[in-house]
This record gives C-alpha cells, sequence and structure tokens, in this order.
C-alpha cells in the first residue's frame, strides 16, 4: 500500500501539482465572487430588515438543493468547464457570508450607529467607519466557514470539467485505484486546514482591540 | 441662536403627539436643561434640533435658519452631539474618537492630532491617553472622552442627552463641577436633556419643565424653585427640595423683623436707656430723621460714656454692617454668622433702615429646613 503511494506519487506528482494549482483558483475565485456579492448584500439587507429575514430563508433554501443538481442544472446554460463550475460554488458561497455579514452588522451596539449618525455621519460613512470595522470578526468567520466548504465542494468540479483535486478522485474510481483516491483527498483536506488556520489568523488581526477578550 | 415656532411632533401610528406647539428662544452661551418624567417630549424635542427626529409641523431655527433647509449631515457636524450611552468606537483609540468629526470634515492628519492634544488638556487626563482605546478607560473618564469629542469641530451649539445619567453619583458630581466650568471657558450654547432635578439646578441657566409634549414653566433655577407655576412644576421639583432650597432663594426681606427696636442720634442717653428696658434689648439701631442708619448703640457704650457725654450720637458706634433687604439669605447667612454678631440691620436705598435678622430668626429658617413647617412641632406636642 504504502508503496504502491510511492509509485502513484512518482508518475502523478506533476498532476497532483497541477490539481492542486486548479483547486485552490476554482476555490478561491469561487470565494472572491461570494466576498463582493455577498459583503454589500449583506449591508444592504441590514437597511431593510423587514424584508431581510424572508430573503435570507429564500437563499437557505437555495442551498440545500444538493450541488450535484446545481453542477448539473447549470450545465445546459453554461457549458462545461472551469466557469460554471466556480458559479456554482460561489452560489454556495453567499449564504454564509451573507447571513454573517447581516447578523454582524445588525449586533452592531445601536448606541454607537446613533453616535456616528448625530456627529454627522452620511449614511455610507457609517458602514464604512463603524458597522463593517465593527461586524468585521463575523464577516470574516463566514467566509472562514464558505472557504473550507468551498474547498471540499470544489471536487465536485471535476464532475463538468472544471479541473482541481476531484480529477484525481475520479481517475482513481474510473481506474479502481485507491491510491489516487487518496492522493486527491488529503490534498485538498490539507488545503481546507490551511485556510481555516490562515483565516483564523487573519479574523483575530482584524477584531478591534477592545473586542479581543470576548471572543478569546 | 435657536428659536422653535409652534414646533409639533407626532409619530406615525400615535394620534397624540409627542411634543405639541412649542414655543421658545436659547439665546447664544445659554445652557438650557429641559427636564420632565419620562415621555414628556424632552428628547424628541432635542433630537429634532439636529434632525435625528424630523419635526412634523412648526420650523426650528439655528441662527435664523430653518433646520429643515440645511442637509442634515451638514448640519449635524455644525452641531455638537453627546449621548447617555457614550458611544466611543471601541475600534478606534480615544484621538481617533476625538477628532471623528475632524475625519469627517476631511481635515489633514495633523489638524486631527493637534485639535485632539488641545482637547486633552482642557480636562484632567494626560496626552498618553490618545493612543489608548476606549474599553481601558473608567465610565466617567470615557465620557470626558464624549464631551471633548463633541467639542472638536468647535461648534456653537452643543446637545447633551442625559450625558452623565449613566456614572456612579460620584463622578457625576465631579463630571458636573468640571463640565459646568468647561462650558463658561469655551463659551458655548448647550441644550441639556435630564430627569435629574438636582443636575438641572446645578447646570443650568434655563430650566425647561415639561410635561406631555408641552412646556409647563420655563425659568432660571431660582425662579423655578421660588415660584413654581403649579402643582405638577411643585410636585416634580420635590417638597424636600423646596424647603432646601430656601435658603438658596429667600430674600432677606422675606425672614427679617420689619419692627426693629431704634433710637433717634439726637437723643439723650437716658431717654436711650429707658427705650432698652421698654423693649428689654441690651442694643438699639440708632437713625435719624430720614430714617438712615447711623449706627448702633449698647448698654455698654451707655455706661462707659454716661458721664462724660449726653446724646447718643456722641456715644454710638457708627461702624455698622448691614444687608440689603433684597440680598438672597444664603450670601448673608454665612457672613452673619462668621461676623458672631446676634443681629444685622437691614437696610434699602440710602441706607434706609427696614427691618433686622436676629439670630433667632435663623434658627427659625433652619429648624424649619430640616423638620418642615410648623406640621411636626404639632405631632410632636401630641
Amino acid at each position: 500500500m504504502f508503496e504502491a503511494i510511492i509509485d502513484t506519487l512518482t508518475t502523478y506528482g506533476w498532476d497532483l501539482v497541477e490539481k492542486t494549482g486548479e483547486h485552490m483558483y476554482i476555490s478561491l475565485a469561487a470565494i472572491l465572487l461570494g466576498v463582493i456579492v455577498a459583503i454589500p448584500a449583506g449591508v444592504l439587507l441590514t437597511k431593510i430588515p423587514k424584508v431581510a429575514d424572508r430573503i435570507i430563508s429564500f437563499v437557505g433554501i437555495l442551498q440545500t438543493v444538493p450541488s450535484l443538481a446545481i453542477l448539473a442544472f447549470l450545465m445546459p446554460f453554461l457549458g462545461v468547464g472551469v466557469l460554471p463550475a466556480i458559479i456554482a460554488l460561489f452560489i454556495y458561497s453567499v449564504l454564509p457570508i451573507l447571513r454573517n455579514t447581516y447578523t454582524g452588522v445588525m449586533e452592531v451596539d445601536h448606541s454607537l450607529k446613533e453616535a456616528g449618525k448625530g456627529m454627522g455621519m452620511s449614511s455610507w460613512e457609517t458602514v464604512r467607519k463603524i458597522e463593517l470595522p465593527l461586524a468585521l470578526p463575523v464577516i470574516m468567520s463566514g467566509i472562514r466557514f464558505a472557504t473550507v466548504y468551498l474547498i471540499g465542494w470544489a471536487t465536485l468540479a471535476a464532475f463538468i470539467g472544471g479541473g482541481g483535486l476531484g480529477d484525481l478522485i475520479f481517475d482513481g474510481l474510473n481506474l479502481y485505484q485507491p491510491e489516487l483516491i487518496i492522493l486527491g483527498t488529503i490534498p485538498a483536506t490539507l488545503l481546507a486546514l490551511l485556510a481555516n488556520g490562515l483565516l483564523s489568523m487573519i479574523e483575530k488581526k482584524l477584531t478591534p482591540v477592545a473586542m479581543r477578550g470576548e471572543t478569546a | 441662536m435657536l428659536e422653535f415656532k409652534d414646533v409639533t411632533k407626532t409619530f406615525d401610528g400615535s394620534k397624540k403627539p409627542a411634543v405639541n406647539k412649542l414655543n421658545l428662544t436659547i439665546e447664544r452661551g445659554e445652557f438650557v436643561v429641559f427636564i420632565g418624567p419620562s415621555g414628556c417630549g424632552k428628547t424628541t424635542t432635542m433630537k429634532m434640533i439636529n434632525r435625528l427626529v424630523e419635526p412634523s409641523k412648526g420650523q426650528i431655527l439655528v441662527d435664523g435658519t430653518n433646520v429643515l433647509d440645511q442637509d442634515s449631515v451638514q448640519l449635524r457636524r455644525s452641531i455638537g452631539y453627546v449621548i447617555q450611552q457614550i458611544g466611543l468606537m471601541p475600534h478606534m483609540t480615544v484621538g481617533e474618537n476625538i477628532s471623528l468629526v475632524g475625519s469627517l470634515l476631511k481635515w489633514s492628519k495633523q489638524k486631527q492630532q493637534e485639535r485632539a492634544q488641545e482637547l486633552i488638556s482642557l480636562v484632567d487626563l494626560p496626552e498618553e491617553y490618545l493612543q489608548r482605546y476606549p474599553h481601558e478607560l473608567s465610565g466617567g473618564q470615557q465620557q470626558r472622552i464624549g464631551v471633548l469629542r463633541a467639542l472638536a469641530a468647535n461648534p456653537p451649539l452643543i446637545l447633551m442627552d442625559e450625558p452623565f445619567g449613566a456614572l456612579d453619583p460620584i463622578t457625576r458630581d465631579g463630571l458636573q463641577e468640571e463640565f459646568k466650568k468647561l462650558q463658561k471657558e469655551v463659551d458655548k450654547t448647550i441644550v441639556f436633556v435630564t430627569h435629574d432635578m438636582d443636575e438641572a439646578i446645578k447646570l443650568a441657566d434655563k430650566i425647561v419643565i415639561m410635561n406631555a409634549g408641552e412646556i409647563v414653566q420655563v425659568g432660571s433655577p431660582d425662579e423655578i424653585l421660588m415660584n413654581p407655576a403649579n402643582d405638577f412644576v411643585e410636585d416634580f421639583i420635590g417638597k424636600d427640595r423646596l424647603l432646601q432650597s430656601r435658603p438658596d432663594v429667600t430674600t432677606v426681606k422675606q425672614i427679617m423683623n420689619a419692627e426693629p427696636v431704634t433710637v433717634k442720634e439726637e437723643r439723650t442717653l437716658k431717654e436711650a436707656i429707658q427705650v432698652m428696658r421698654d423693649n428689654r434689648v441690651d442694643s438699639l439701631l440708632v437713625i435719624d430723621e430720614m430714617n438712615t442708619l447711623k449706627g448702633y448703640i449698647d448698654i455698654e457704650m451707655i455706661d462707659s460714656h454716661y458721664k462724660k457725654r449726653n446724646f447718643v450720637y456722641e456715644a454710638m458706634d457708627t461702624e455698622e454692617y448691614s444687608v440689603h433687604s433684597e440680598d438672597l439669605l444664603r450670601d448673608s447667612m454665612y457672613r452673619m454668622l462668621r461676623r458672631g454678631s446676634a443681629y444685622v440691620p437691614v437696610v434699602e436705598e440710602n441706607n434706609r433702615l427696614v427691618g433686622i435678622v436676629t439670630r433667632a430668626a435663623l434658627a427659625n429658617m433652619v429648624y424649619d429646613t430640616i423638620w418642615g413647617e410648623e406640621t411636626t412641632q404639632v405631632a410632636a406636642t401630641e
């Protein structure tokens, strides 16, 4: 078994590096898209709290659709390849980031918002100088959560020709080579753990000094 | 400076207006305290000035301009604002908090820093605190910063919503003193909301008492304590405070004895002794034909001069200490007691004698303050 893995490593070594790169690219692109869309959307939702809950549960329902199904649905519209894979994953990244942005901003002490407004902050300044900085730790943990899941789910991208470590796993399944499956799985897991650690660190860094004690 | 004209605010979904046809003028440099029970509309009134609440009807003029004609963001930057919850930004240093309005006004970093240093020197805090974060400061220190933050852009008008309400009594007391002094130094117009009557009396130039959305009484603390407009005001001030405040607002005239025992200066010493004997006193106030206070004479003076002098004006002591009838008792009482004299003559214009305050009158006054009037005396004798 051990020898077999060494063997596969020497055979598929270059493949592994390439697939890991693809995997990271797909996940990162999906997460970035998610951040760009979900954070502004989350902040906007806090301005319309009456409908916000309904919108969030709707997005939540979207999330329960099996990922394989989403990939299949998207195929007729977007075809196969990297782009549909990224878009499918992006859909999954939206909810955790959106929900955390919404909660984080809503939880910012009301008196701080009032103080800001009373001192003459425009709505945009309130968002930029008060709401976002104070909600940042909660938003970051949403991003972290989404990233870890996305790195796992990105293996499914191989299913629609998106590449990534999923390719190795599918090859392993098709060729009855468990070593290949392991070769695809372990880096994916390591990537997820690494991303989690890295984002935790950033999260701590970004937490305002005054709030560090509470979250620890 | 600030003018309310028929200002009315009715909140959505409520029939009764929160503030009803309010009219009020506030002068530059005045310290105005709005006070009343919760829900009386005092906070709403204040928040309409910087448009955190929009008036439904009427006009609010700041320096002659209707606030509704100004951009609300610009308006708020030109008015200082301090809230009860302090509201310092936990993710900003003390210095950044102080110059928050400066940063909104796009001041240079250097100007912001200089202003913060200048301001922190106004209160009793070291400059190093500018680098600290709000949570490292005590509540009282935090609210000092809250006040400085409102002063940063040097606004002529500052709104304060129960700023000392959340502090412990000792800190609150210290901060009130400090703030009153600061207000005189920086010469601002202050609109201050509180439900604490002691605070209002201590700080205000003008107190505005509100109830159910309307102004019940406007006046200086002394005016309100002396002449409460109606039962509501009297209840709100409280019986205790009205009694305790008596030395503060009572004038000498109110407690003096209007019929002092006197003797004309051209009378003989013999006649003076007769007057003393008849009235059972040991000293007399000396007056002339016009009732002008000339001095006093007592039994010892008569005794030592009896053989050598004949008339009162030759033997009397002309170095007479007196108080004016309109003087506040609080000022006169202290001097009277310190001098150790048994009485003090009360005069009006041209030194005309109108009465006398004796130590006995003061004793009655203090007794009333401590025990209330008469009632307890009756109860005690039953």
